[in-house]
């Protein structure tokens, strides 16, 4: 553990003093809360964007929490990444309204537009592609989310449409 | 080849035809070459521009401006300004849709809004809209004059039950977390809402979420609580956010904090957000959630209410549920009981998706029955199609057919046809729908989100998954049913939590409904609703105008042929999507 600390690799966000700063912000500011390695955790996946291991092994170090329960935790969720992403994300409801109402003739349109499949991020680094589970808005079925966007009743024909913003 | 600055691509599809498209296509022609233009532009046809319903319309590239509504007459003005001067024609562009709200609209006849009552009505961001429309004189109510016994009686009295799904009597659960002596106890709400499908939680969050932490306060002080979270997916930024704005307004309004209102009571509530664990709805996984663990559920008892958060007594409700309570308080348990069944009363919040007319959000008093949600409230199936299925209770629910419509929804009912309330997702599907393709599909959700800690729940379900996952693809085998039955039943009694025991519900309830479907794709390797990809294959028949839309849609290049001339699917490249289906204008692709 310690190790992992001592080589922090260069790509590491923990090797970027802003994003380091960040780190630190968080931690200080959660870690008296009860059950503050949730809300850490959290705070880190939307402010960075994801949680390496090396940033695992720092809050562990920090919170004074094994790495192992730590560990634990990040794989336990699924909102949890432990890769750096595209930069843009594209996700693709799969929940049952979604499902019933053609999500995944949209995912094959996506995989010919962008030419990844989900859980991939095309090769210039621009899209990382998801399926989630129900965003919350069936009644727009099929739903498709770009970034922070919500698009709903996509069909496959307009899907490159939308794909265009995650494209550039 | 002749180089073009422009091409204007005028869908020819039949609807825009019958607004006249040809001419506007032939004067489009005729104005560029009088305006001399017709050496930089081209013209071509296409299909499905738009939204088809403000014919003819014209896509200009490379700009990719889209022009609607046009006639003959509007030519030469077009091409004046947009191809000459190079200006946009303002006025030909596709008008902005008016806001309108998807989810929520007016109340039908049937409904009854008493959760809903406020959202979209009052401003969520302002506490004064909420006290303007009787916000927080309950709690008032209940702190000047209520001892906490009498409140929990005035909860019982009303006979509301947990909107959670289980539908466990709120005041019953209140008194069990009241009894134990402790130093601290605890409040959440849960608003992890994971049933794909169901919205409803969500949206009385971001329009009326003083409601729910009125409610949240009320139990406090029913059962001597003095923190309280609110646990709410990552799935709902918005919903985090008013519930913020919320708190903090409550707080200086002296609604929340030290002595609250001058009573001497105290509470304080903050939330909590998950990431994206379908099981952390359950409620012992959602407090090891909070405690900053893995959300795994533990055996009960001992019940939240006797150790809960941090091992203290714990009342855990839905959102549904609080936000029933203020009401409840104010209007008198008689007049919530007055709605309803003998043992469901007052009403209930769904969620419409699927292949009705109406989809959103509706609240209606229990006791109604299906066939007047889906045909009154919702105004009946889609596209004149015939109705399949209601699917409810999401992934821990089931499937009921036509037969069941004329059934009161209550939480008995429900159960006896073989499924649950659930938190109140409705997911209608009509003739075209698969049930073993729905099976399956619940059975991946359930695959993919069981946490793994037992191992009904973690084998039997992947055992599930293999083979209906063989039974949509053609390899179904004789014995397969009967093995899916024998597996439901085992999974359903061994399994720790709700979960994995509600997990054989979709394909035990598709199994008594639809069992001749399965048989069709094991024995006679047919999917009768043509969905399984396994057991159908895609053709093009004469109809065919050789437009070329499916050829340029499909994701997989399938289909070939020359422009105005038949065009063909290769079998083997196919993979059976139907995007090609969906897309013909000409009604000339067809699924066997
Ligand atoms: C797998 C699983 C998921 C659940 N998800 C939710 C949920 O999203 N929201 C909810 O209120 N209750 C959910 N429940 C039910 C809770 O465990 C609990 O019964 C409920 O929150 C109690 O509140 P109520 O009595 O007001 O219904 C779930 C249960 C299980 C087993
Ligand atoms: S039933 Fe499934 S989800 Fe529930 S505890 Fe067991 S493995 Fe986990
Ligand atoms: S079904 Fe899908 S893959 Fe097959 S030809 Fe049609 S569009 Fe292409
Ligand atoms: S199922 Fe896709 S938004 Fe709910
Ligand atoms: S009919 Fe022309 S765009 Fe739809």
């Amino acid at each position: 553990m310690l190790n992992m600390l001592e080589n922090v690799p260069k790509t590491d966000p923990l090797a970027f003093p802003e994003q380091k700063a960040v780190i630190d912000r968080i931690l200080e500011e959660n870690r008296d809360l009860p059950g503050s390695v949730m809300v850490i955790l959290n705070e880190l996946q939307s402010n960075i964007g994801f949680i390496s291991p090396t940033m695992q092994a720092y809050v562990s170090k920090q919170m004074h929490v094994p790495l192992q329960q730590i560990h634990g935790v990040v794989s336990f969720y699924s909102f949890f990444t432990t890769q750096s992403r595209g930069k843009h994300t594209v996700k693709f409801c799969m929940g049952t309204a979604c499902y019933v109402g053609g999500a995944q003739q949209l995912i094959e349109k996506a995989k010919q537009v962008l030419g990844v499949d989900p859980g991939q991020t095309t090769k210039d680094g621009m899209a990382t592609v998801e399926v989630c589970r129900c965003v919350g808005a069936c009644s727009q079925a099929p739903v498709v989310v770009v970034d922070e966007d919500l698009h709903g009743r996509v069909r496959p024909t307009k899907l490159p449409q939308i794909l265009r913003k995650a494209q550039q | 080849m002749k180089y073009y600055r422009t091409h204007v691509l005028v869908c020819v599809d039949p609807e825009c035809l019958a607004k006249g498209a040809h001419e506007v296509m032939d004067s489009l022609q005729d104005e560029l070459v009088a305006q001399g233009l017709i050496n930089e532009v081209q013209v071509l046809e296409t299909s499905r521009i738009g939204s088809c319903h403000i014919g003819p319309e014209i896509m200009v590239y490379p700009e990719g401006v889209h022009y609607v509504g046009l006639s003959t007459d509007d030519i030469p003005y077009l091409v004046e300004e947009h191809f000459l001067k190079g200006r946009v024609a303002k006025k030909f562009l596709e008008p902005e849709v008016e806001a309108k709200d998807e989810e929520l609209s007016a109340p039908t006849s049937k409904e009854v809004r008493v959760v809903l009552r406020n959202c979209g009505k009052i401003d969520p961001e302002n506490i004064e809209d909420y006290i303007a429309e009787d916000g927080y004189e309950a709690l008032a109510k209940v702190l000047t004059s209520m001892a906490p016994e009498q409140v929990i009686n005035e909860v019982l009295a009303s006979g509301l039950r947990g909107r959670g799904g289980a539908g466990f009597p709120a005041g019953k659960k209140w008194q069990f977390a009241r009894a134990p002596k402790a130093d601290q106890k605890f409040i959440i709400c849960n608003a992890d809402e994971g049933d794909p499908g169901a919205f409803m939680n969500r949206r009385v969050l971001e329009g009326d979420p003083h409601a729910v932490i009125e409610g949240m306060i009320i139990a406090a002080y029913a059962i001597g609580a003095n923190h309280g979270y609110i646990y709410c997916r990552a799935e709902y930024p918005v919903a985090v956010k008013m519930l913020n704005i919320a708190i903090k307004q409550a707080r200086a309004y002296g609604m929340l904090g030290e002595n609250i209102l001058g009573s001497g009571f105290s509470f304080d509530l903050e939330v909590r957000m998950g990431a994206g664990a379908f099981v952390c709805g359950e409620e012992t996984a959602l407090m090891a959630s909070i405690e900053g663990k893995r959300g795994e559920p533990r055996p009960r008892p001992p019940f939240p209410a006797i150790s809960g958060l941090w091992g203290k007594p714990t009342n855990v409700n839905n959102v549904e549920t609080y936000a029933n309570v203020a009401q409840i308080i104010l209007k008198g348990a008689a007049w919530y009981a007055s709605m309803g069944t003998e043992k469901s009363k007052g009403t209930k919040t769904f969620a419409l998706a699927g292949d009705v007319n109406h989809t959103g959000l509706i609240e209606v008093p229990l006791g109604i029955n299906m066939r007047e949600v889906i045909y009154d409230v919702a105004q009946g199936i889609k596209d004149g199609k015939k109705l399949k299925a209601v699917q409810i209770g999401g992934p821990m629910g089931g499937c009921l057919p036509e037969a069941f419509l004329d059934r009161p929804i209550d939480y008995e009912s429900l159960a006896a046809a073989g499924t649950i309330m659930g938190s109140g997702g409705l997911v209608v599907m009509d003739e075209d729908t698969c049930m073993v393709d729905i099976a399956r599909f619940f059975m991946e959700f359930i695959q993919d989100e069981s946490c793994g800690k037992c191992t009904p729940c973690r084998v039997g379900t992947r055992r599930m998954l293999e083979i209906l996952q063989r039974i949509c693809n053609g390899d179904g085998r004789d014995g397969d049913i009967e093995t899916l039955e024998m597996l439901c039943k085992y999974i359903k009694t061994t399994s720790l939590c709700g979960l994995g025991q509600g997990a054989p519900n979709p394909v035990e309830s598709t199994l008594k409904h639809f069992r001749h479907e399965y048989e069709a794709h094991i024995y006679e390797k047919r999917c009768p609703a043509k969905v399984c990809r396994g057991l159908i294959r895609y053709e093009i028949v004469d109809a065919c105008t050789g437009c070329t839309v499916c050829a340029r849609n499909c994701p997989v290049g399938a289909i070939s042929g020359e422009r105005r001339k038949q065009h063909v699917i290769d079998v083997n490249t196919c993979i059976r999507c139907g995007i090609c289906m969906q897309v013909c204008n000409f009604n000339a692709i067809e699924v066997h």
